[in-house]
């Protein structure tokens, strides 16, 4: 156990003690709010670039275990919490959070009054911050802080996408006897595995792209659909996305999730701003406006598409969120255009709005048939 | 779609007393329903047999029935109200099962009244374990295995197919009533036999023992929309077999990975549309295996329930009130969040700390029973502490309970319990086991190995042992060194060790740990419940204490200043924390009048309770709510950060009435009658001597503190006497003793409950008529609110004996005897609030045999009976209020037209093998009002109400002592008239003959034993309707138990007194006059209180100035 700090840019501080590594870490303190699903959270690429902090107080309390990985490691900078669990139990657990944050070498603290941190960032909104074991000194710890780039302007995707194409392979899966129904073009921006587990099972092949693959890369595999997936970073600077995607409008179906959200609103014309601390939860309530459902859904992202920004008589608005009435999805109304911030696959989270995914294989049904219509 | 239109009237169900299985949460949930429906603009007509509920105000509906819950009744009330429709959803089980027989019957369809929430369908179909199991099955989720059984001999098919060990439910009841776990045949046959007979359908299900298994339990919600959320999943620390209601529980789910939670949240809203719950709340309880993760369906609750009630409170989500709105056709999505007054209730709660449900048992009450936990609930209360984290909330919740312990703390000599006793108090699940989870790891075991013992998880074990090792610390660092360095102290304060605990820690008084503690800074910081863990920013006034950076309580104090406007002066009103026997719901309902009324006048009220099952610890009931302990520690952190300006400790009955002086040591400002007098009105010495300087008669007594003593004094009196510890409530180990041999038993026992106080020992008089007084005295001036008198005799404690207001018997001159006494006891007293006062009359004296100078259990029975608010009065009292303000009438119980009857209902039949025998120490858990124009209809309504149904016909056994043989000749006779057969004893059977009285002689023996004997078969046969059964002195009290205790199982009712039998007589002859289901309304009978309105205007006009 070593000491530890966390000091934000704005000079706040807290103390806490490390129980994995050591060392320095710097990124965008951001919290979040559901009360399972640590393992998912710490293996989402999303959380690139950021200091996760948990509200529920005890975790760890059912370990780590071999399938809840949403992608091959951890990716937040730093992990912050009240209480790290000593000895978990659960069935599937393979071992404790604390040996597999070490095993990454994951700065993570413990100790924090994360009420009041998280009370701090939601007045002030997200903020970088630094936790260190080594430095205790505020004004170094401000300088070491000032190197490092703000979320806004920041691409994290290339950070964290596929360095080449591959075919995501579901283990254990039956597929239908005529074999895969649809082959999707997913664009990783950071992709979590449940969406390609579930694509997979819902008699999807799923090709996976580096986020900076060609169109005529992607043409190549003859998609019936286009997949743009979630990710960290400001949505504005991928521009290489952006471009691709809109080449792929009006000609096969696209559907986005969060960040993918964003670029499809980006490449519709539209703008993004900041949230000023984000989504990042499991309980954020959504409205589907076609057909008046309200799902629980699990959100996470620090970035948001203007509604206001779209032409009105090209995209509409068809989710809204009933906290805060940001938007939560769009749809193009001559073109098969999808996509929604929050995140059907859940992991972690409620499963209220998997049924999203269905919305794009009908997509994908329909164009289908036209095409062969058109053949 | 806004609220319906096509409804305008509603008639909600109350789930009438409180018994074990069904408590105050559901005046909770009933009080916070109407509330919702009123502000909706409908027109409430409410049914509820029990006068302590808040719910049950006159001013919380339009229409306030005090009648029996029965189908009768309510069609009554139905029949003359004409509601529209009918919420059955949050009465608890009683309202529900109401709601069905009311559909059976056809009296719905006839009144064309509508049933909102669940209609007969989904209750049939959620309650009816085959049906259930149907429905699960369809929809691809797993149930245990089982069969049903209507007889033994299904029931012993069943359980050879399954396999032993096999549980046994029966279809239809509460609380798990007659469930058991069998693991013999005999067992199996035990059980099963009190099963089928507890069922309403007389129907059991045998299902294959997951005892063992991890429980959990979700809380859900559904709209007409299909909207489904669920506000908190709950965590039973105890594994399967253990009553939830008796299980140490946690919030949120602590062992879920998010994939077995969302599976599981997935199953509960599959179940929910399924089962086709149209709106409101439901709770369902899954099993799972701790192996390999299978999860089982257990059983759903479509209605509100005891774990809603913790629900709502534990994240601050008000399920009874949204059930409410949604029953009347808002979606969630259209109801907003009070507590964020931004978001809307279509959300599902997050939480930022963790809750510990702790339950309160009574075994001590039972000395026959032994306190293990099965599936059948025993516990009568709970608490709940919430903390940052489990160890924290788990000590927090521990010393809340009042048993002694003050957290995970040593009771006995760890080292003094053989190794057996540990093994065998992990294994068989009982009232301390979580103590002797701590004992085990202190004599070494490993946490695995208790855990497989005691199969409860190895994360909460693990949790233990952190708190153990942190103790171990604690003591080596004391050995070394004399202080505790400050990281220490404060690490131990965040695993919640309480002062107390440290003091013993540490060999010195707790004021001193306490001092130094705020010396270092090491202070506790309150922090919010606000159902978004800080997401959103919140404005409910409701708070928990921790020990951590940030004090949010303070922050909202501040920030509610800042308007501008002057400061409001601030009471705190502490509360009773968990309920038990000898002090519940009466004392929450004052705490929350208190608080009505010092709003009203303008007053900033702070509530301190522990209580989740109550309407106190609702966050719109005060200003602001502390959800804390009632320890001397956890009440002054409230008060260092909201320094009140009063503080009311006579509300919420002995709790925190202890905590009198020292809270005035600290200099805590306490208002209302002064530390001194309620110490002289406890102290058996210092209140003798008042009496006796007022030339007030008193028995005959002395306080002893040695066990000499203590003989000394009794010789001196003379047997009988009452002995008693003193500052106890409940009549808590209160015994009538008739020589020293009987005394010295109980000096023996009373030891654990006087903890170092003196005993007390009165003369008893026997056959005295007990009269119980409820007074409020403004310092000067008394106003006696209600004079009761008690159907059995002295000796009986009052909490468990029928009383009658007005007195029917008792003279004039008395009564302003009576009067007169208690009004210069009260001025003697200076008693400034609610006084209670307990006389015995017997020939023309007056005896004063105690004084309570606090609320009383009978506080809301006689404002419900008299239309006068007698704790809202006394709370004003207490601010400076004078009784002249009120203009109260002198004669008020002498206008009244009406009776009221107060009943107790007791809980024999949940701790088979006790005898029934009333006594000094009481027993009941709960109460019901009859009310009616005559003695006869208001004492049938009690008894109907407390379940012990009046006969029409069948055989009454008559056995009593040698006393009463020649009173029993004229209630026998009257029953003759009436019709019904008698049998009885020889000896009574003798005197009755002699008398012309028609008799059949029975043998309560068979060859010296009783089973097989005539009178047990016909028991067991249900021949018997009635028995009267009056025992004599302590030598021959056992002599018919077997025949009280057979009476209990078969659910025959058993009177014990003679006066018991009078009104019982009167009660029958009542119940078959033809006016007798005529029903009245609270509201209607006020009307014929002509002083009423009178005095309404003055309550308004003291509110305004």
């Amino acid at each position: 156990m070593k000491e530890a700090i966390l000091y934000l840019e704005d000079g706040t501080t807290f103390q806490g003690r490390s129980l994995s590594s050591t060392g320095e870490t710097a990124g965008e303190v951001v919290f979040n709010t559901a009360m399972t699903g640590y393992q998912e959270v710490l293996t989402d690429p999303s959380y690139a670039g950021q200091i996760v902090v948990m509200t529920y107080p005890l975790i760890g309390n059912y370990g780590v275990n071999e399938q809840d990985v949403e992608s091959n490691k951890i990716h937040v900078k730093g992990f912050i919490v009240k209480e790290f669990c000593r000895r978990h139990s659960n069935f599937r657990a393979t071992k404790s959070l604390i040996e597999y944050l070490n095993e990454q070498n994951i700065l993570a603290i413990e100790g924090i009054d994360t009420r009041a941190l998280t009370r701090h960032l939601r007045v002030q909104g997200a903020m970088k911050g630094m936790i260190s074991t080594k430095d205790f000194d505020g004004k170094v710890l401000a300088g070491k802080l000032a190197q490092i780039p703000s979320m806004e302007g920041s691409d994290w995707v290339k950070e964290v996408t596929a360095p080449k194409k591959y075919i995501w392979k579901e283990e254990g899966l039956v597929s239908g006897p005529a074999g895969p129904i649809y082959k999707v073009a997913a664009i990783d921006c950071g992709i979590k595995f449940n969406i390609l587990r579930i694509l997979t099972r819902l008699g999807c092949e799923v090709h996976v792209f580096p986020a900076h693959a060609g169109v005529e890369e992607i043409k190549a595999i003859q998609p019936d659909g286009l997949f743009i997936s979630n990710g960290p970073g400001d949505p504005a600077v991928v521009n290489y996305v952006i471009e691709t995607v809109k080449k792929f409008f009006g000609v096969i179906p696209v559907f986005g999730i969060c960040l993918g959200h964003q670029i499809v609103g980006l490449a519709l014309g539209g703008k993004t701003y900041k949230l000023k601390f984000g989504h990042h939860g499991a309980n954020q309530p959504v409205k589907d406006l076609l057909d008046h459902r309200v799902c629980i859904t699990s959100q996470n992202h620090g970035f948001c598409v203007n509604i206001d920004s779209l032409s009105q008589d090209e995209v509409e608005m068809i989710g809204i969120n009933l906290n805060d009435k940001t938007l939560e999805g769009l749809r193009h109304k001559k073109m098969s255009i999808l996509s929604f911030q929050y995140h059907p696959e859940a992991a972690p989270g409620p499963h209220d709005a998997q049924y999203l995914f269905n919305y794009f294989m009908e997509m994908m049904k329909a164009h289908k048939k036209t095409a062969r219509i058109n053949v | 779609m806004p609220r319906r239109n096509d409804i305008k009237k509603i008639l909600l169900l109350g789930s009438g007393p409180i018994v074990i299985g069904q408590a105050c949460e559901f005046d909770y949930s009933g009080t916070q329903a109407c509330k919702a429906l009123k502000e909706e603009g409908y027109e409430i007509v409410l049914a509820n047999s029990n006068p302590a509920t808040i719910m049950t105000d006159p001013e919380f509906a339009d229409r306030t029935y005090i009648e029996p819950l029965t189908p009768e009744f309510i069609e009554a009330i139905i029949k003359k109200e004409r509601p529209c429709a009918i919420l059955p959803t949050l009465g608890g089980q009683t309202a529900l099962n109401l709601a069905m027989k009311l559909h059976e019957s056809g009296v719905l369809t006839r009144y064309g009244v509508k049933m909102l929430g669940a209609n007969y369908e989904v209750i049939k179909k959620a309650e009816d374990r085959e049906c259930f199991k149907q429905a699960i099955l369809k929809i691809g989720l797993v149930v245990p295995k089982s069969h049903f059984a209507r007889t033994l001999e299904e029931a012993k098919k069943a359980a050879e197919d399954i396999g032993l060990p096999v549980i046994i439910r029966p279809s239809f009841t509460l609380g798990g009533t007659g469930g058991g776990i069998a693991h013999t045949m005999e067992e199996l046959e035990k059980i099963a036999a009190l099963g089928i007979e507890s069922s309403m359908i007389n129907e059991i299900i045998v299902e294959e023992s997951i005892v063992g298994w991890k429980e959990y339990e979700l809380e859900v919600m559904r709209d007409y929309k299909d909207n489904v959320v669920i506000v908190c999943s709950i965590e039973n620390l105890d594994p399967m077999g253990v009553h939830t209601g008796d299980s140490i529980t946690v919030a949120p789910a602590q062992t879920l990975t998010d994939r077995e939670y969302q599976s599981m949240r997935d199953a509960a809203m599959a179940i929910v549309r399924e089962i086709g719950v149209e709106t409101g709340g439901s709770n369902i309880q899954f099993a799972v295996n701790p192996q390999d993760g299978r999860m089982v369906v257990i059983e759903m609750n479509p209605r509100v329930s005891r774990s809603s009630a913790l629900a709502s409170k534990a994240t601050g989500f008000p399920i009874a009130k949204f059930a409410a709105k949604l029953a009347v056709g808002y979606s969630l999505d259209e109801i907003q969040n009070d507590i964020t007054k931004e978001t809307p209730a279509s959300f599902e709660p997050t939480i930022d700390y963790c809750v510990v449900k702790a339950p309160r048992f009574t075994f001590e009450k039972f000395p026959e029973v032994q306190d293990i936990l099965g599936i059948q609930m025993k516990s009568v209360g709970e608490t709940m502490a919430i903390g940052r984290t489990f160890k924290e909330a788990l000590q927090k919740s521990l010393r809340g309970l009042e048993i002694g312990h003050k957290g995970l703390d040593n009771k006995v000599d760890y080292r003094q319990i053989p190794e057996e006793k540990i093994e065998q108090r992990l294994r068989e699940p009982n009232a301390s086991r979580i103590f002797y989870l701590k004992y085990a790891l202190q004599k070494g075991w490993s946490p695995d190995r208790v855990a497989e013992v005691s199969k409860i998880d190895i994360w909460f074990i693990d949790q233990i042992a952190q708190i153990l090792e942190l103790e171990n610390e604690l003591k080596e660092t004391l050995k070394k060194e004399q202080n505790l360095p400050d990281p220490l102290l404060r690490k131990a304060k965040e695993y919640g060790f309480s002062d107390a605990q440290l003091a013993a820690l540490m060999q010195i008084p707790e004021n001193d740990v306490r001092k130094m503690r705020l010396e270092k800074g090491i202070i506790a910081t309150f922090k919010l419940v606000d159902t978004c863990s800080a997401e959103f920013e919140a404005y409910t006034p409701y708070f928990y204490s921790t020990y951590e950076t940030e004090d949010e309580a303070s922050l909202q104090i501040q920030k509610s200043r800042k308007k501008g406007e002057p400061a409001k002066k601030k009471i705190m009103i502490l509360g009773g924390g968990p309920n038990r026997i000898g002090q519940g719901i009466e004392f929450d309902y004052c705490c929350c009048h208190a608080s009505f009324a010092l709003k009203e006048m303008g007053f900033e009220t702070i509530m301190v309770n522990s209580n989740p099952e109550t309407v106190s610890t609702d966050y719109d009931i005060s200003d602001r709510l502390y959800f804390e302990p009632l320890t001397f520690e956890d009440v002054m952190n409230v008060v260092g950060v909201e320094s009140p300006d009063g503080v009311i400790v006579q509300f919420g009955g002995q709790t925190p009435l202890n905590l009198a002086r020292r809270l005035q040591e600290a200099g805590v400002p306490i208002i209302g009658t002064s530390v001194e007098a309620i110490d002289v009105a406890e102290d058996r010495e210092k209140f003798s001597e008042l009496i006796k300087t007022l030339g007030i008669y008193q028995p005959a007594n002395g306080s002893a503190r040695s066990v000499d003593e203590a003989v000394a004094i009794a010789s001196r009196i003379g047997y009988p006497v009452l002995a008693r510890p003193s500052y106890v409530l409940g009549g808590r180990a209160m015994k009538i003793v008739y020589d020293s041999q009987g005394l010295l038993a109980f000096i023996d026992e009373a030891k654990e409950v006087s903890e170092g106080r003196p005993i007390l020992i009165d003369k008893f008089i026997e056959d005295a008529i007990e009269v119980d007084v409820d007074a409020i005295c403004d310092g000067q001036e008394t106003f006696v609110a209600g004079i009761m008198e008690h159907i059995e005799n002295a000796g009986i404690h009052s909490g468990d004996s029928a009383c009658v207001l007005p007195p029917p018997t008792i003279s004039e001159i008395l009564l302003n005897q009576i009067k007169q006494d208690t009004c210069r006891i009260a001025q003697a007293l200076k008693v400034v609030g609610l006084l209670n006062i307990q006389f015995a009359i017997k020939g023309r004296k007056v005896y004063v045999l105690e004084v309570n100078p606090r609320a009383s259990r009978t506080v809301p029975f006689v404002s419900k009976a008299t239309g006068i608010p007698l704790a809202k009065i006394a709370a004003r009292i207490m601010v400076g209020r004078k009784l002249s303000d009120f203009d109260l009438p002198a004669d008020h119980l002498e206008q009244l037209k009406h009776v009221s009857v107060k009943e107790s209902v007791l809980p024999f039949s949940r701790f088979s093998g006790v005898d029934i025998v009333l006594g000094p120490e009481m027993k009941s858990t709960g109460e019901v009002m009859g009310i009616a124009m005559t003695f006869g209809e208001a004492f049938a309504k009690s008894q109907i109400s407390a379940n012990q149904t009046l006969l029409k016909s069948g055989k009454i056994f008559l056995s009593v002592k040698d006393d009463d043989k020649r009173a029993i000749v004229f209630i026998a006779k009257r029953l003759m008239d009436m019709g019904f057969s008698l049998i009885s004893t020889r000896g009574t059977a003798k005197v009755l003959r002699a008398n012309g009285v028609q008799v059949e002689v029975v043998e309560p023996y068979a060859q010296g034993q009783h089973e097989g004997s005539a009178l047990m078969s016909m028991i067991k046969g249900n021949e018997i309707a009635l028995i009267v059964n009056t025992p004599s002195g302590e030598s021959s009290q056992h002599d018919m138990r077997f025949i009280r205790a057979a009476a209990i199982l078969h659910n025959v009712p058993c009177i014990t007194t003679l006066q018991g039998a009078w009104a019982a007589v009167n009660g029958i002859e009542s119940s078959r006059t033809k006016d007798f289901l005529q029903v009245r309304s609270l509201q209607e009978y006020y009307l014929d209180i002509s002083v009423k309105k009178n005095f309404k205007m003055e309550i308004d006009k003291c509110a305004v100035s």
